[in-house]
């Protein structure tokens, strides 16, 4: 009877963070939707023990069905049958238990049905399940498609489309072709006003679609024909019940084998234009991309967990030389650094999940009515910080989640490569979290904006200015030097007035300012308690060592260097 | 017909599956304060399958019915997490003590007041007396017919139930007319998980008595949902004769408990013959160590 969210008081930790107070009372708009929902919570400590109770019951699923059918699933796999996607078995029984406890469209609008739960607890069920199943997590997690609709779509689309999410349909994004990956401007799907039918008619093939069956798929596709770039792209809603599209194979992975990757071929299929024609990739992919590496993050801090916990048990099990090998400085330092990295990523990921929630809800509420100057003042506050976190969270927790699936496995030895343990998917499942969603490199390309702007530098400058207990104050004034190199070096770098050399530097620019701002926050989550102190000592040492080498490298590069690293085609 | 209305047999129970050195008292008796109170694992069982027949015949009706102390309301709660429509708890001193006999007649008395029933589903038995004697003792109260070691409900069609049923010696499948008890074993699915949505509402359902005690402010809430008021029936409530009620009606009396631990003394080696292991299993089954 494992529970994966009474099992682990830090999640609780997090969810009770001072913010949540102003993000519920934002999101349930002053307590007001309890006359119209007998369900909706009378104050704050209702709906943060209603989150409370609802995360109990995903950890439960979690660690007593989704935990134990992750095997088999790996090994099953889905298939394609007549065109269409069979997941395997574990997998159905998965869906059916989540979609029984309710616990599809968690974060949508009560009057579609849903929970309407924040970012934070929802983002925290998807830590949760990834723990259990990193691959199962992709076809659970994507009912935040859901949001990009709810967020863009005419009312009458959402009435339509998000009661059915909050009742068991899953969802996709099919956004990638054979020729368009990270370049997105590339999509060449083909979306035709068909004049008789009055309706959009859609052709082409679409590759790397996971859950590319889903009930509901949110398509990407050119509605200028004659154009070739971002700016004829529109965003489409496929319903899978009016047919058209069908499942030509699925990708034969290294990891997250449950979870189907889909070639899919458009044959006509009928789909409803979401929003405004030609703002498909501007405006609505980049929004739903951002839900999605928030997604991926919290995937990546549940891999990190799932390796943390695989290691520990472990190492305190396995003996050698007449002893655990946990007693070993080899080994214990390993899973003490693990542990530092996944709190640190799991600080990160809530942090900013809140800034999301602020400014999302209040972007809601502004439809509903005009913002005042503060608030509007607040919604953009938080905004400019979900922008600059969640590429640096999706890149650092994805690329932790790696690393710490790497040494889990180490610490088996022998046993770790074989297929006898847990260890051994999850280290296969980890490896794509730093590539889709845009690779880590990408992620950085976005995050860059947060260092040259002074982005990240002000919000350090506001964790540097929060009271901590005396007795951490030593720790703070190492993350004071720590910032002052991180200056010197974005100085330097910029002062160059040369984008290649910006970009040249970006992820060592991109990860000091990361390792500072993690190292902050798990500061401050010291501050209140107390049981994080090692992580954050463990952490901010790590961090020391890092940040310091990636200045002494920036300190000796020049930018004629550059031309060292290029290579003739 | 479309509809059924079944009634679930649920108790609440000291969770003995994870027992620690205080979980007995020195007279033998079972030590409550320290072990956590859970709703009946094989009645979870049973509300699973009633729960199913409920997805099948959406517009029945699924109450549950459970005997205990004021906390027992947790048992109506944790049905109206998952599914149920509501729940009586049947609670009062005049009850305290009952043995199973005494028991079967409460809830007999009970369900005698709770109109028309199709099903009556409960688990085979407690985790703390192991008896499995009050679901068949009900049904004999009541006059109705039964069936036992249920696994899984295989067809409710008009007025007929069939089952499989799990015996020790193989599966049979059974088929019984309405209206019946049928006990649930521990081998049939797993209750499904709370729903969401229904703890968010059904966590503030309350009885008068815990109202009372928490001195609630939510007055307002009940009078505008008395879907969340948890229905509490006393002796008062039910047809009773007092000399069949708790522990004067109960003829059993516990002698002695005793402690025993289990371990083997000696070993002896078969080979792996067709005749040697006959033999062995005979007399595994003449010393009722198996079968």
């Amino acid at each position: 009877m494992a529970n994966y969210y009474t099992d682990n008081s830090e999640l609780k930790f997090h969810l009770n963070h001072p913010l949540m107070k102003e993000i519920v009372r934002l999101k349930e708009r002053e307590y007001t939707f309890k006359d119209e929902f007998d369900f909706a919570p009378l104050d704050y400590e209702d709906a943060i023990d209603s989150y409370d109770r609802v995360l109990e019951v995903v950890g439960e699923i979690c660690g007593n069905i989704v935990s134990e059918n992750a095997e088999s699933i790996d090994a099953e796999g889905p298939e394609v049958i007549d065109g269409h996607v069979k997941y395997a078995r574990g997998t159905e029984e998965n869906i059916k238990a989540l979609n029984q406890a309710g616990l599809m469209g968690m974060s949508l609008p009560y009057k579609y049905e849903g929970l309407n739960f924040p970012i934070v607890p929802y983002i925290m069920a998807a830590d949760i399940v990834s723990r259990a199943d990193a691959g199962f997590v992709n076809i659970w997690g994507l009912q935040d498609c859901a949001e990009t609709i709810n967020e863009f779509a005419s009312e009458e689309q959402k009435a339509k489309y998000l009661p059915r999410v909050c009742n068991g349909d899953t969802m996709a994004m099919d956004l990638t072709e054979p020729d368009a990956g990270s370049d997105l401007q590339a999509v060449q799907l083909k979306a035709t006003w068909n004049e008789e039918k009055q309706v959009w008619l859609l052709n082409g093939v679409k590759r790397f679609i996971t859950n590319g069956d889903g009930d509901i798929s949110l398509v990407l596709a050119r509605s200028e024909a004659g154009t070739t770039d971002g700016r004829g792209l529109s965003m489409y809603i496929y319903d899978k019940q009016s047919g058209g599209v069908t499942v030509r194979r699925i990708e034969h992975k290294m990891g997250i084998i449950g979870s189907p990757t889909c070639e899919l071929v458009f044959k006509d299929a009928p789909a409803e234009l979401v929003g405004s024609r030609k703002m498909g990739l501007i405006k609505y992919v980049m929004a739903l991309m951002n839900g999605a590496r928030l997604g991926i993050a919290a995937q990546s801090v549940g891999v990190c967990e799932a390796a943390y916990r695989e290691a520990m048990a472990y190492a305190k099990e396995r003996m050698q030389f007449g002893k655990a090998i946990i007693k070993f400085p080899a080994v214990f330092e390993m899973l003490s650094l693990m542990k530092a990295k996944l709190d640190a990523s799991r600080t990160l990921l809530y942090e900013t999940a809140r800034f999301v929630d602020m400014y999302k809800t209040y972007m809601h509420i502004s439809e509903e009515r005009k913002l005042e100057k503060e608030e509007r003042d607040e919604m953009k506050k938080y905004q400019r910080l979900a922008d600059i976190f969640t590429p640096l969270v999706k890149g650092m927790s994805s690329e932790y989640s790696n690393q710490l699936a790497y040494d889990a496995v180490q610490i088996h030895g022998g046993s770790g490569f074989m297929k006898d343990y847990p260890v051994e998917r999850i280290y296969r499942d980890a490896r794509i979290t730093s590539i889709y969603e845009g690779t880590t490199q990408l992620q950085v390309v976005a995050a860059i904006r947060g260092v040259t702007t002074g982005g990240y530098l002000n919000q350090i400058r506001a964790y540097e200015a929060e009271k901590v207990s005396p007795t951490l104050e030593y720790l703070k004034r190492t993350l004071i030097i720590l910032t002052a190199d991180y200056e010197e070096a974005v100085k330097k770098v910029t002062a160059a007035g040369d984008n290649e050399f910006v970009d040249f530097h970006a992820r060592r620019l991109v990860e000091m300012a990361g390792h500072i701002i993690m190292s902050y926050l798990l500061l401050l989550d010291t501050n209140r308690e107390a049981s994080f102190l090692k992580s954050t000592k463990n952490y901010i040492a790590f961090a020391k060592a890092q940040v310091k080498a990636h200045a002494e490298f920036i300190r000796a590069s020049e930018l004629s260097d550059v031309g060292d690293y290029k290579f003739e085609m | 017909m479309k509809a059924y209305n079944i009634i679930v047999l649920a108790k609440q129970v000291p969770d003995t599956r994870n027992v620690g050195k205080d979980a007995m008292k020195a007279d033998g008796t079972i030590n409550r304060a320290v072990l956590p109170a859970i709703f009946n694992p094989e009645d979870l069982n049973a509300l699973e399958q009633a729960l199913r027949i409920k997805d099948q015949f959406p517009e029945s009706k699924i109450n549950i019915l459970t005997m205990g102390p004021g906390r027992a309301a947790d048992i109506i709660r944790e049905g109206l997490y998952r599914g149920v429509d509501g729940g009586i708890l049947l609670t009062d001193r005049a009850f305290a003590g009952s043995d199973t006999l005494a028991t079967s007649y409460a809830i007999g008395q009970a369900l005698k007041k709770m109109g028309k029933i199709d099903m009556i589903i409960a688990g085979r038995q407690a985790i703390d007396g192991d008896t499995a004697q009050v679901g068949p003792q009900v049904a004999e109260k009541l006059g109705m017919l039964q069936i036992t070691y249920v696994e899984e409900v295989l067809e409710v069609k008009d007025k007929t139930v069939t089952v499989k049923r799990r015996l020790e010696n193989g599966v049979e499948t059974a088929k019984c007319p309405m209206p019946l008890v049928m006990t649930v074993n521990g081998s049939a699915p797993d209750c499904r998980a709370r729903n969401a949505k229904r703890i968010m509402k059904f966590k503030k359902a309350r009885t008068v008595t815990e109202l009372q005690k928490e001195n609630e402010d939510y007055t307002a809430l009940y009078n505008e949902h008395p879907d969340l008021m948890i229905q509490e029936w006393t002796v008062n409530d039910i047809e009773t004769d007092a000399s069949q009620l708790g522990l004067t009606g109960s003829p059993t009396k516990v002698k002695t408990v005793e402690n025993v631990v289990l371990q083997a003394k000696d070993s002896k080696v078969i080979s792996a013959a067709d005749d040697e292991i006959e033999a062995m299993m005979v007399e595994l089954i003449k010393s009722h160590t198996i079968g």
